[in-house]
C-alpha cells in the first residue's frame, strides 16, 4: 500500500458571509471533491442552527455533518431548557466550544457563521478548525478564500480594527449589492480553484426572515 | 493500522424509471492476485434497500452481520413499520464514521440503494464517513472510468432496459481498464415490487479493436 | 398459608421448615391473577393467544402487547406482570442474537427456553433480587419442527399444549379435548380464540382484548402475529360459537 491510512480527507469548498446593516448573506459552493475527483455536484454546504444563526462549512465533509449535527442536538436541548430560539452571537460561542472541545482529534472543518445579532444587525463570525474565532463584517474560508479574500477586502473596505474608538463592522452596501458581489466573487474563484464550482447556494438573512437562492457556476 | 487483505473492486448504482440498479463484479483481489472469483458484493437489506461494497470482503460480511441484526430487532416490533434506505445509509454512515474515530476503520466504500413510499435512494458512504447522495454513484475506479459516462447518458426516466445497458457499458469499460475487475457480474434491481439480483454472467467483450491489436507497435524500444 | 407470620416468607434465600420458598409461591400468584395465555402445538407449528385484560377504555388497540417476538422464529406470551415480562424477553432476545452471533444459526428453541429457564431462575437465588412476578410460554420452529415451552419463577419448564393465568385449569381441559396431532395452525387459531373467549366471563372479569401469535408454515417458520383478516375471522367464530352455547 502506498500512504498511511488517515481519518481525514478534504472535501474542499469555498464559504462566504457578509454583514449588512440589517442582513446576512451567507454562501458557498456545491461541489463536493476528493482529490482530483468530484464526488457530487449538488451538496449543500450551509446549515440552518437557528432561526438567526446559518453557518456554512468546508473542509472533510463527514466532520462537518457530524458538527452539524452535534450543535442541531445541543440547539434542540438550548430550546427545551430556555423555550426560545439561540442567538446568532450565542451559537457563535457555542460553535467555539464544541470545535474547541476536539482540541486534539479536531473536526477538520473551516465555518464561517453568519446571522442578526440582538439588536438585528448583520452578524459574521469566522473560524479556525479548532475553534478560536471573531466578530467581522464579512468573511470567506475553505479552499477559494486565499481567491475571495482579497476581493472582499478591496470591495467592502470595512473600517480598520485598529481604530479607535472601534467602528462598526458591518459593511454600507445594500442587500442586493452584497448578492451581487457574493455571486461575482464566486465566478471568479471557480476560475481558478478546482475545488469549487458546480453551483453556490446563496442565504439571504433580514428581518423578513430567511430567503435561498442557487446559481449555477462553471462545473469543470 | 489495519490494511485490507482481500478486496472488491468498483460498485456502479444508478436511479431509473421504476428504482434502482446497482453492479459489480464477483472478483475477490489478495492484493494483486485473484483469489475468489464468486463473491457477492450486493445484498438486499430488509424489504427497500440495496447494499454494494468495494474494499475489505471481510469488513463488508461484518456489516451484513450488523444489519441482519438491525433489521431483526426492527422486525421482532412487528408493527408494519420498517427501516428504510434513508435509515439504513444513516446506520451505516454512523458505523463507518464511528469506527474512523477510533482509528480502526471498516475497509470499505458502501453503495446503498433502495425505494420506499415511491422514492428512490441512492447513497453513497467512505470507510471515513464522507457520505451523500446522487443519481449515479462509483466507487473507486469506477469513480473516474464509469461515472464521465453516467454524466454523459444517465437520464431520470431511464427504462429498465436502457438502465442495463448503461450499466454494462459503464462495466465494461471499468473491465477493460481496471487492472482487478473480472468478466463475471451481478446486477440487482429494487423497485416497489422488491429485490432482484441477477444470477452471475459475463459480458460480450471485444479485443478486436486496433488499439489492442499491437499494443508496443510505434513504441521505440520494445518488442 | 399456615406461614404467615413465621417470618419464612420474607427472603428468597431462606427455607421454610417444611422445604418451601415461600417468595417463589407468591410470585406464583401474581401470575395465577392475570389474564390467561395460552399456547398450543399443532401438527404444522405453534399458535398463542392472550387474553389481555385492558385497564383502561383509553388504551389504544393493539397497545400494550404481551407477545412478543424473540427471533426470527421465535416468540414469547406473557402472563404476570408485563414489566417483568419485558425483562424477560428483553434477555430473550439477546442470549438469541449472542447465540446466532456465535454459531452463524438461529438459536434452537429449547436452547432459548433452557437460557431463559436460567435467567429466571437466576433472580429467585440472591437476597437482593426478586423473582419475576410473571410465566412465559415460548413457542418456536426450528430444524426439530415447531416446540413450545413453558417458563415460571419455580423453574420447572415443558411443553405440548399449555395454559398460564387466572383461566389455566379450565383452558388446559379445552387444550385436552382438542386433537393437536391433527389440528392445522388455521384451525388452532379458531380452537384457540374460541377458549379464551369462552372462559371469560363478561359479567365479572374486566374487558379483553384477544392478541394472538403464531410460527408455522403459512408464516414462513417466521414468529408473527396472527394476520389481521384471521384474527377477525377467528373473533367472529369464537363469538357465534359462545351465542350457540348460550341459546342451548
Amino acid at each position: 500500500m502506498g500512504s498511511r491510512w488517515s481519518p481525514y480527507d478534504n472535501n474542499g469548498g469555498t464559504c462566504v458571509a457578509i454583514a449588512g446593516s440589517d442582513y446576512c448573506v451567507i454562501a458557498a459552493d456545491t461541489r463536493m471533491s476528493t482529490g482530483y475527483s468530484i464526488l457530487t455536484r449538488d451538496y449543500s454546504k450551509i446549515c440552518k442552527l437557528a432561526d438567526k444563526a446559518v453557518m456554512a462549512s468546508s473542509g472533510f465533509q463527514a466532520d462537518v455533518r457530524a458538527l452539524q449535527k452535534n450543535l442541531a442536538a445541543k440547539h434542540l436541548a438550548y430550546q427545551h431548557q430556555h423555550n426560545k430560539q439561540m442567538s446568532c452571537p450565542a451559537m457563535a460561542h457555542l460553535l467555539s466550544n464544541t470545535l474547541y472541545y476536539k482540541r486534539f482529534f479536531p473536526y477538520y472543518s473551516f465555518n464561517v457563521l453568519g446571522g442578526l445579532d440582538n439588536e438585528g444587525k448583520g452578524c459574521v463570525f469566522t473560524y479556525d478548525a479548532v475553534g478560536s474565532y471573531e466578530r467581522v463584517g464579512y468573511s470567506t474560508q475553505g479552499s477559494g478564500s486565499s481567491l475571495i479574500m482579497p476581493v472582499l477586502d478591496n470591495q467592502l473596505k470595512s473600517p480598520s480594527p485598529l481604530l479607535l474608538p472601534a467602528k462598526d463592522a458591518v459593511t454600507p452596501l445594500s442587500e442586493s449589492d452584497a448578492v451581487d458581489l457574493v455571486k461575482d466573487v464566486f465566478a471568479s474563484a471557480t476560475e481558478r480553484d478546482i475545488y469549487t464550482g458546480d453551483a453556490v447556494e446563496i442565504v439571504v438573512i433580514n428581518a423578513k426572515g430567511i430567503r435561498r437562492e442557487s446559481i449555477d457556476l462553471r462545473k469543470d | 493500522m489495519r490494511y485490507p487483505y482481500v478486496t472488491g473492486t468498483s460498485v456502479i448504482g444508478i436511479k431509473y424509471k421504476d428504482g434502482i440498479l446497482l453492479a459489480a463484479d464477483m472478483g475477490g483481489s489478495y492484493g494483486s492476485t485473484l483469489r475468489y472469483k464468486s463473491v457477492e458484493r450486493i445484498k438486499a437489506i430488509g424489504k427497500h434497500s440495496l447494499l454494494g461494497a468495494s474494499g475489505e470482503i471481510s469488513d463488508f460480511q461484518e456489516i451484513l452481520r450488523y444489519l441482519d441484526e438491525l433489521i431483526l430487532y426492527d422486525n421482532m416490533w412487528d408493527d408494519d413499520n420498517s427501516l428504510g434506505p434513508k435509515e439504513v445509509h444513516n446506520y451505516l454512515n454512523r458505523i463507518m464514521y464511528n469506527r474512523r474515530n477510533k482509528f480502526n476503520p471498516l475497509w470499505n466504500t458502501l453503495v446503498l440503494g433502495g425505494v420506499k413510499n415511491g422514492k428512490k435512494y441512492l447513497g453513497m458512504v467512505s470507510m471515513i464517513g464522507v457520505h451523500f447522495e446522487d443519481d449515479h454513484v462509483a466507487t473507486g475506479f469506477g469513480n473516474h472510468l464509469a461515472r464521465p459516462i453516467l454524466r454523459d447518458e444517465w437520464r431520470e426516466d431511464l427504462s429498465f432496459e436502457e438502465a442495463v445497458k448503461l450499466l454494462e457499458k459503464c462495466m465494461c469499460v471499468c473491465l477493460l481498464r481496471d487492472r482487478s475487475s473480472i468478466n463475471k457480474f451481478q446486477i440487482a434491481k429494487i423497485t416497489e415490487e422488491g429485490v432482484t439480483i441477477s444470477q452471475p454472467y459475463a459480458l460480450k467483450t471485444n479485443w478486436e479493436l486496433s488499439a489492442f491489436k499491437n499494443p508496443s507497435k510505434g513504441a521505440e524500444g520494445t518488442w | 398459608m399456615s406461614s404467615i407470620g413465621t417470618g419464612y416468607d420474607l427472603s428468597v434465600t431462606t427455607f421454610s421448615p417444611d422445604g418451601r420458598v415461600f417468595q417463589i409461591e407468591y410470585a406464583a400468584k401474581a401470575v395465577d391473577n392475570s389474564g390467561t395465555v395460552i399456547g398450543i402445538k399443532c401438527k404444522d407449528g405453534i399458535v398463542m393467544g392472550v387474553e389481555k385484560l385492558v385497564a383502561s377504555k383509553m388504551m389504544l388497540a393493539g397497545s400494550n402487547r404481551r407477545i412478543h417476538s424473540v427471533h426470527r422464529h421465535s416468540g414469547m406470551a406473557v402472563a404476570g406482570l408485563a414489566a417483568d415480562g419485558r425483562q424477560i424477553v428483553a434477555r430473550a432476545k439477546s442470549e438469541a442474537t449472542s447465540y446466532e452471533r456465535v454459531y452463524g444459526e438461529p438459536i434452537p428453541v429449547k436452547e432459548l427456553a433452557d437460557r431463559v429457564a436460567s435467567y429466571v431462575h437466576l433472580c429467585t437465588l440472591y437476597w437482593w433480587l426478586r423473582p419475576f412476578g410473571c410465566g412465559v410460554i415460548i413457542g418456536g420452529y426450528d430444524r426439530d419442527g415447531p416446540q413450545l415451552y413453558m417458563v415460571e419463577p419455580s423453574g420447572i419448564f415443558m411443553y405440548f399444549g399449555t395454559a398460564i393465568g387466572k383461566g389455566r385449569q379450565a383452558a388446559k381441559t379445552e387444550i385436552e379435548k382438542l386433537k393437536l396431532s391433527e389440528l392445522s395452525c388455521r384451525e388452532g387459531v379458531i380452537e384457540v380464540a374460541k377458549i379464551i373467549y369462552g372462559l371469560h366471563d363478561e359479567a365479572k372479569d374486566k374487558a379483553f382484548e384477544l392478541e394472538m401469535s403464531w410460527v408455522c408454515e403459512e408464516s414462513n417458520r417466521q414468529h408473527q402475529k396472527v394476520p389481521d383478516d384471521l384474527l377477525e375471522a377467528a373473533k367472529a367464530a369464537a363469538k357465534a360459537a359462545l351465542e350457540e352455547m348460550d341459546a342451548d
